[in-house]
């Protein structure tokens, strides 16, 4: 392995000139630019389209339609279950002699890192700044519907991934989808798997990669001065090629402990400065559920808002995009549905509780222009969203909003971003790894190519302003949902048994606490 | 009334050792008593690890496992064994002071034995293991210097 490292990393070097030199000379940009946009355009503009009559995309609203199917089809699972998901995380349930595996939390934890990240901070920004804060309470429902789809696919991830002879394991809807068809004699599960293993690779070289390393530059760059992208991109290349390639596990483990601790410290901060503001809580509340319903000011009123929270949910909490399913499918569980009930947890913590905070803090700061006679929002027009204090967005707008309460705040925001951008795009490597496997089966050889790959992206995507090739990765992100919706509400009847099952010996005794 | 066990924590060290044989002798004045000799991997189920370190877990539990009983634990039973007396050992993940105590619950056990280990500084201020175990343990413990 290590020689094989050492040559690895001898190819990766021997590229640095080439890449740097693409860098430089910008009208590759543009040449990509249009190449992307001429044969892809058409793809994207179909993924993307909006409803006839409205600007609200399909692909949100069949996120929303399954996230309704499923909480409908599973008996509101997200309600019922979720004491028995927080027992489970606790180790309640959790047989003593299986101590030393991975337990619940671990998993929840896992595959948390990879989902809170940049939509929590900047996705909730946009959602509120075009669709005012009534976008919220819209992001709110479609995360706590958002519970049942990742219910689904995460008990699917496990019922059905592969355990290879020396005890490791790959899972995910290219494995459910297999054999979850074969096992109920549906055709098509060969195509639809390879189908999502491409949209899989294609997306984590794109959204999960090339789009957070391009953000991760726009903060560093923002907050430290200008400077050239590809910096950016072969720093975080070479570690994150250190880390998925060189096997440098303790980076990712000291990532993997940091960001959690991010995550915790940036609700802390948002408590915090509710408790400061405790008197206007009500009133944000207020502006939240008004906005929901009329819209305060913003264009398309409650429709505006509605279209932005549970576009923005989507983006963050990943439900139903199938990615979660691989991170949970290490887990060695003799239930694969208790693994379901602690998935379920993932989009409340994120769209719920996280993006819940931010949008409030962001609401009581006032960055958002009010009329103090009207009480309705000022709209910028021009930039198709609430005027704000300095007219900004994204990231720069919840820094702004946190900086009213604490001034170094912005800082901090800066390396949380850089560390939240860095772990999304280790998991995605993962993902994006798992589908090449399923693709072109594993073996140490084959899984460096695809990681030397993925490491050339983050390069690209630091350096490069790529709209067309950003769009068009979101795209196939949400082309994932696509395949793998279809494949839930084919399979969504073996979950049932699995869980109707669990759930009578729950009740009958047979499966015992051991806390 | 059932065999008497007494339980003993090993860590592989010299003070492991020590709490041994101190556990031997007491086994044979009191005559019809067995050993229960107990290693425990250091693990929590509340740590934060990454994707491939979930996927590979499975594997490295097994090889932990493994590694305790050829190292530590087998030689420890051989020698207790020509001594005459029942000895049984096992391996368990988890937290060391938790598990000598469930493990003696477990055996109905009359003393748990361990060796002391040398906790300085922050350790030594929180109580360390040696100490959670003789605050929590609902039998008497028994520490070897």
């Amino acid at each position: 392995m290590n020689k094989l490292f050492t040559v690895a990393m001898a190819a990766f070097a021997s590229l640095l000139p080439t890449l740097a030199a693409a860098q430089e000379a910008v009208g590759i940009d543009e040449r990509i630019n249009q190449i992307f946009a001429d044969y892809t355009g058409w793809y994207v503009s179909f993924i993307f389209a909006p409803l006839p009559g409205t600007n609200f995309s399909w692909i949100a609203l069949w996120l929303v339609v399954g996230a309704v199917v499923f909480t409908v089809y599973f008996g509101a699972i997200q309600l019922k279950g979720f004491w028995h998901s927080i027992q489970l995380v606790k180790g309640d349930y959790s047989d003593p002699n299986d101590a030393g595996e991975v337990s619940h939390f671990q998993a929840l934890a896992t595959a948390l890192s990879g989902t809170v990240g940049l939509g929590n901070i900047a996705g909730v920004a946009v959602a509120v700044s075009i669709g005012g804060p009534g976008a919220t309470f819209w992001m709110v429902i479609a995360g706590l519907f958002g519970m049942a789809t990742k219910f689904t696919e995460c008990t699917l991830g496990v019922k059905y991934r592969n355990e290879f002879p020396d005890g490791h394991v790959s899972g995910g809807p290219m494995y459910y989808i297999v054999k979850g068809f074969s096992e109920r004699g549906l055709p098509l599960g060969g195509f639809m798997a390879v189908l999502f293993s491409i949209f899989t690779i294609l997306g984590a070289l794109g959204g999960g990669n090339m789009f957070q390393a391009n953000q991760a530059h726009a903060q560093l760059a923002g907050v430290l001065g200008d400077y050239p992208g590809w910096i950016t991109g072969v720093i975080l290349a070479g570690v994150t090629f250190a880390v998925i390639a060189g096997g440098l596990q303790s980076i990712a483990r000291v990532t993997e402990k940091i960001v959690p601790f991010m995550g915790v410290f940036y609700v802390l901060v948002s408590i915090l400065i509710l408790l400061i503001n405790w008197d206007m809580i009500g009133w944000a509340f207020g502006q939240i559920f008004m906005g929901a319903f009329t819209g305060l000011g913003v264009v398309g009123g409650f429709t505006g808002a509605l279209i932005q929270g549970f576009r923005r949910a989507a983006f963050s909490n990943e439900a139903g995009i199938g990615s979660a399913a691989i991170a949970h499918s290490a887990v060695r569980t003799k239930e694969p549905v208790t693994e379901g009930y602690v998935a379920l947890l993932e989009p409340f913590i994120d769209t719920v509780v996280i993006c819940t905070m931010t949008a409030l803090v962001i609401v009581i700061s006032g960055v958002l222009n009010q009329d103090p006679e009207t009480g309705l929002y000022i709209w910028n027009a021009e930039a198709g969203r609430i005027a704000t204090e300095g007219e900004v967005s994204g990231v720069a707008l919840t820094s702004a909003a946190y900086a009213r309460a604490f001034s170094w705040f912005p800082v901090l925001l800066m390396v949380a971003v850089v560390l939240f951008a860095f772990s999304t795009m280790i998991s995605w490597s993962y993902y994006g790894l798992k589908a090449w496997t399923y693709l072109f089966g594993e073996g140490a050889a084959k899984e460096l190519v695809f990681k030397v790959i993925f490491c050339i992206f983050i390069v690209i995507g630091a350096a490069a302003s790529l709209g067309p090739v950003i769009d068009f990765s979101d795209a196939m992100l949400f082309s994932m949902a696509i395949v793998n919706i279809i494949a839930l509400y084919f399979l969504m009847p073996i979950v049932k048994r699995e869980l109707n099952s669990y759930v009578a010996r729950l009740r009958s005794g047979e499966i015992v606490k051991h806390k | 009334m059932s065999k008497a066990t007494i339980v003993v924590g090993l860590d592989g060290s010299e003070a492991g050792a020590r709490a041994l044989s101190f556990a031997q002798s007491q086994a044979k004045q009191i005559g019809d008593c067995a050993i229960t000799l107990c290693y425990v991997i250091e693990w929590s189920p509340f740590t934060f690890q990454t994707k491939e370190e979930n996927e590979q877990r499975h594997k490295r539990r097994e090889e932990e496992l493994q590694r305790a009983r050829e190292v530590v634990l087998d030689p420890a039973v051989a020698k207790a064994k020509t001594s005459g007396i029942e000895v049984e050992g096992i391996v368990r993940h988890g937290d060391v002071a938790d598990i000598l105590e469930a493990v003696a619950k477990q055996r109905d056990a009359i003393q748990i034995v361990v060796g002391r280990v040398g906790e300085r500084g922050l350790k030594r201020l929180f109580g360390g293991v040696t100490g959670r175990l003789v605050a929590g343990s609902s039998v008497p413990v028994t520490i070897i210097p």
